[in-house]
């Protein structure tokens, strides 16, 4: 025994339809909720892309700039440091940076648009520390290479192209952000320049 | 019964409207939201002829050029004049308490003006100064009687007297302002000043509520959608209740 | 889903074993041997025995579940953005309403539903008052929806304040300083109140932890036990008569070809009734369509319905120093915010503004009479209530008027009208000249 007496394809037809569409609606009405949840203006104004002024920067320095709450790192690698470069390539995880992570920019030997300007996010990929700049001492922790990163949490070394030492705990390179070179001695850090 | 309640409370709306509102009859600034122009050149006016003293301290200058329809590149060169990034709010540099000592009171922020007055008020306000040497800055506004503030479109629109006249009100012979008329020493025809007055209004309207003409898009959508469901669900109802009729 | 319970025997509400389809049975066996979801949803709605001549006034009441949810959602999600501080809640709300993708149609759902929410309340309280659906045995019923309307009127003052627009300052400001008519510790109390000498940040931070939690939960609980008095007795409907008879009095032929759950019948004959779900729910389904292009197109086209939803002033940053030049409050409070008004002496308005409440809630005591619809009644109930409506519109208008001596007085003859209707009704209802009732209900 059914309470709906009567049953026959005109029903069964406007049941169906006006449940599809108030479902609809009911997934129209969710848009807004779930966009709110969106970065704002306000978060996008302060993440937008910040400026850097290189023209001080001296061989062998690293600055740190603020960019969407995390550190960046500018730093001005010297003739010795691209050097030595190339010698522990045999000791990284990720030499080529071929990691799905890094932006196509970030792929090749130097792991940036000038050989002598190497700019990263200075977070490690590990537990998100940020690795120390080892100027000149990191050699104890890496024999034969002077100059990188040593991430105090766990250990994790990066090389001074950000490429990951093997047998760390850090998987990845050390993010690449997008950098556009305004001119020679600014970089505004956070918008690739568009492909032509 | 129903009907009778219904048109009862539609009856007294406009009443309502009525109880509210200035002594003086305002005029219609007849704006225009969509007329990107124009809101771009009140924009313009804004940040020329207001900013220096009055803030929009919740609008921002980025999301302001995208609504009006100017680039970013564009409206950061020739409509920020501080090293304001594009991001942030449209502040100005003066202290509210320095502001306070000047003209007695820290100037208003007008990113809500339009919704606490009304455009055809601003429209009028600005419409509205006129010559009153007993003030402080020299002028005095007929919507706003004793206001605080000097006439700083008068470049343009040249310094108005008041057209008074004489009316008998209750026995007594007032003199009421009914007009006012400029000198002819700005740098704007009445006609262009008065377009100038509707840019501004129509800038400040759309900086009361940005997202008005979205909303009347989704708007117009949301209804069309829920007219078709009407019809559905009417069609539903019918149905199933053939078994009770 | 619902077929699917129509098709078990609604004898049983054990779960049914034999049943064709075996995940969709499976887990519903599962779940009923553990709740009783089938016999709930059977009882209360599949089941439930609704008399058949519900008109267009029997809407409101899903209506108003239907904003409470909506109040509820979009309350939840501007909470994520809204600084409860007084100097962050003003800035904080444009940012909502700028900012926040959307912010703006979150905001404005919840603005225009605590409009809504009164407008179908008020029309749900009407029905019952001219239908009678106060009377016995629906007291209880009654009363608990006069609670939900005191804590919804509770909600409203305190959300109102949350903007902290000029408006929302001086509105509470004016509000709570009534309390300080109460003889010997008014002034002690509005200082509790508001925490501090004046409106304050504390004031704004413990009207947000009632407004978001506290009177929620309140409305909930009331809403949920509004509905099980009224499944217990029963819906009234405009005819008045009862739909249940006394076990046996009703004739085969005559009763419904539906079938309703036991629970109701083995105690009962039915009469007239038709079964909640699928013909009230669908033609619910359809107020709410109704409904909702009306709400959507205040929401999206005029959201500040000249002033009523959204007063100008409160588009201005609250200022302790510097009054707006009118305070009223919105406008579902100003028939109340009239009576007030009327009367001169401040102790005694403030006791006849509760007054004109507490009258409603005695209703069912009040109305002595045996009929309850106003189809059946005498002509001086229906003038009664006429004018009742026109006094509650008018004091309605006075109370969003700046006082003049026209609207004092109108206020004092209305206060003196919305008063007598009471009076009047529980004098005349003793012995009144009311029409014979049908025996089964018309259409």
């Amino acid at each position: 025994m059914s309470n709906a007496p009567v049953d026959n394809s005109r029903r069964r037809f406007l049941t169906i339809a006006t449940s599809v569409v108030g479902g609809v609606g009911a997934v129209g009405a969710a848009v807004p909720f779930i966009a709110s949840w969106n970065p704002s203006e306000r978060a996008k104004s302060a993440g937008a892309p910040v400026e850097v002024d290189i023209s001080k920067l001296e061989p062998g320095q690293l600055i740190r700039v603020e960019w969407r709450g995390k550190p960046v790192w500018v730093i001005y690698r010297t003739p010795k440091m691209l050097e030595q470069m190339k010698q522990h390539e045999d000791q990284l995880r990720d030499p080529n940076s071929n990691e799905a992570q890094q932006l196509d920019s970030a792929k090749n030997s130097y792991r940036s648009k000038r050989e002598e300007i190497f700019v990263a996010v200075g977070i490690c990929t590990h537990l998100g520390c940020s690795p120390t700049f080892m100027n000149g001492g990191f050699g104890e922790k890496v024999e034969g290479t002077a100059d990188g990163f040593f991430c105090p949490c766990h250990g994790s070394k990066f090389d001074m192209a950000g490429r990951v030492f093997q047998n760390v705990p850090a998987p990845l390179n050390l993010e690449v952000p997008p950098y556009t070179f305004l001119d020679d001695t600014t970089i505004l850090v956070g918008e690739e320049e568009e492909v032509a | 019964m129903m009907k009778k309640l219904l048109i009862g409370l539609f009856a007294l709306l406009p009443t309502f409207a009525m109880a509210a509102g200035p002594s003086v009859p305002l005029m219609d600034a007849n704006i225009d939201l969509r007329d990107n122009a124009s809101l771009q050149r009140g924009a313009k006016l804004f940040m020329n002829y207001c900013l220096g003293c009055h803030q929009m301290q919740y609008q921002r200058y980025e999301r302001t050029f995208r609504d009006i329809g100017i680039p970013v590149e564009i409206g950061k060169e020739t409509l920020i004049f501080d090293d304001s990034k594009v991001g942030s709010h449209i502040l100005n540099s003066m202290s509210q308490d320095d502001a306070a000592k000047w003209f007695g009171a820290a100037p208003p922020d007008l990113t809500l003006i339009s919704r606490v007055k009304s455009p055809n008020y601003i429209y009028t306000y600005l419409k509205s100064f006129y010559k009153d040497e007993s003030r402080p800055f020299g002028v005095n506004n007929v919507v706003f009687p004793l206001v605080g503030m000097p006439h700083v479109l008068q470049e343009l629109q040249g310094l108005p007297t008041a057209i008074t006249e004489d009316v008998v009100e209750n026995g007594e012979t007032v003199t009421k302002i009914v007009g006012v008329e400029t000198d002819g020493s700005g740098e704007m025809s009445d006609d262009e000043y008065d377009q100038a007055a509707r840019d501004l209004t129509n800038f400040l309207a759309y900086v009361g509520e940005p997202s008005r003409l979205e909303s009347e898009a989704i708007g117009i959508k949301v209804l069309g959608f829920l007219v078709i469901f009407f019809i559905l669900a009417f069609l539903l109802k019918k149905e199933y209740w053939r078994d009770v009729h | 889903m619902a077929t699917k319970y129509e098709e078990q025997s609604p004898a049983t509400d054990a779960p049914s074993k034999q049943s064709s389809d075996g995940v969709v049975s499976s887990v519903v066996g599962w779940i009923n041997d553990r709740i009783p979801m089938t016999r709930v949803w059977n009882m209360h709605i599949a089941q439930y025995p609704a008399p058949k001549n519900f008109n267009f006034w029997y809407l409101f009441g899903s209506l108003a579940i239907l904003v409470l949810v909506n109040q509820i959602v979009t309350g939840i999600w501007l909470t994520m953005n809204f600084v409860p501080s007084a100097e962050g809640a003003f800035a904080s709300v444009e940012y909502i309403m700028r900012d926040v993708e959307y912010g703006w149609l979150l905001r404005y759902l919840h603005s225009t539903g605590a409009s809504a929410f009164f407008v179908v309340v008020y029309l749900h309280m009407f029905r019952g008052m001219i239908y009678g659906s106060y009377q016995k045995p629906r007291e209880l019923l009654w009363l608990f929806g006069m609670l939900i309307f005191l804590a919804l009127m509770a909600e409203a003052f305190m959300g109102y304040l949350l903007p902290w627009g000029q408006m929302s300052f001086w509105g509470a400001q004016v509000i709570i300083s009534l309390f300080g008519a109460i003889p010997f510790v008014g002034e002690d109390l509005t200082l509790w109140i508001r925490g501090d000498y004046v409106i304050s940040g504390a004031t704004l931070n413990r009207f947000f932890a009632l407004h978001v939690i506290a009177l929620p939960l309140v409305l909930v609980i009331l809403v949920f036990l509004h509905i099980v008095a009224l499944h217990e007795v029963g819906s009234n409907n405009p005819d008045g008569i009862e739909i249940k008879r006394k076990k046996g009095s009703v004739a085969e032929e005559d009763k419904p070809k539906f079938e309703f759950h036991e629970y109701y019948t083995s105690k009962k004959d039915i009469v007239d009734a038709i079964p909640f779900h699928p013909y009230y729910t669908v033609k619910d389904v359809l107020g709410v369509a109704g409904f909702l292009i009306l709400f959507c197109w205040v929401v999206f086209f005029m959201p500040e319905m000249n002033g009523f939803f959204l007063e100008a002033p409160n588009f201005e940053a609250a200022n302790p120093l510097k009054t707006p030049e009118h305070i009223f409050p919105v406008w579902y409070f100003t028939p109340f915010y009239a009576i007030l008004r009327a009367i001169p002496d401040k102790l005694f308005g403030v006791v006849a503004m509760g007054a004109s409440i507490v009258m409603l809630a005695l209703l069912p005591w009040l109305d002595r009479g045996k009929v309850r619809s106003i189809r059946y009644r005498s002509i001086w109930h229906k003038l009664n209530i006429a004018q009742f409506v026109v006094t509650f519109l008018i004091l309605g208008w006075a109370g969003a008027t700046p006082q003049t001596v026209f609207s004092t007085i109108l206020s004092q003859i209305c206060t003196v009208t919305y008063f007598m209707f009471f009076v009047l009704l529980y004098f005349y209802s003793k012995n009144e000249a009311t029409k014979p009732l049908p025996t089964r209900l018309t259409k």
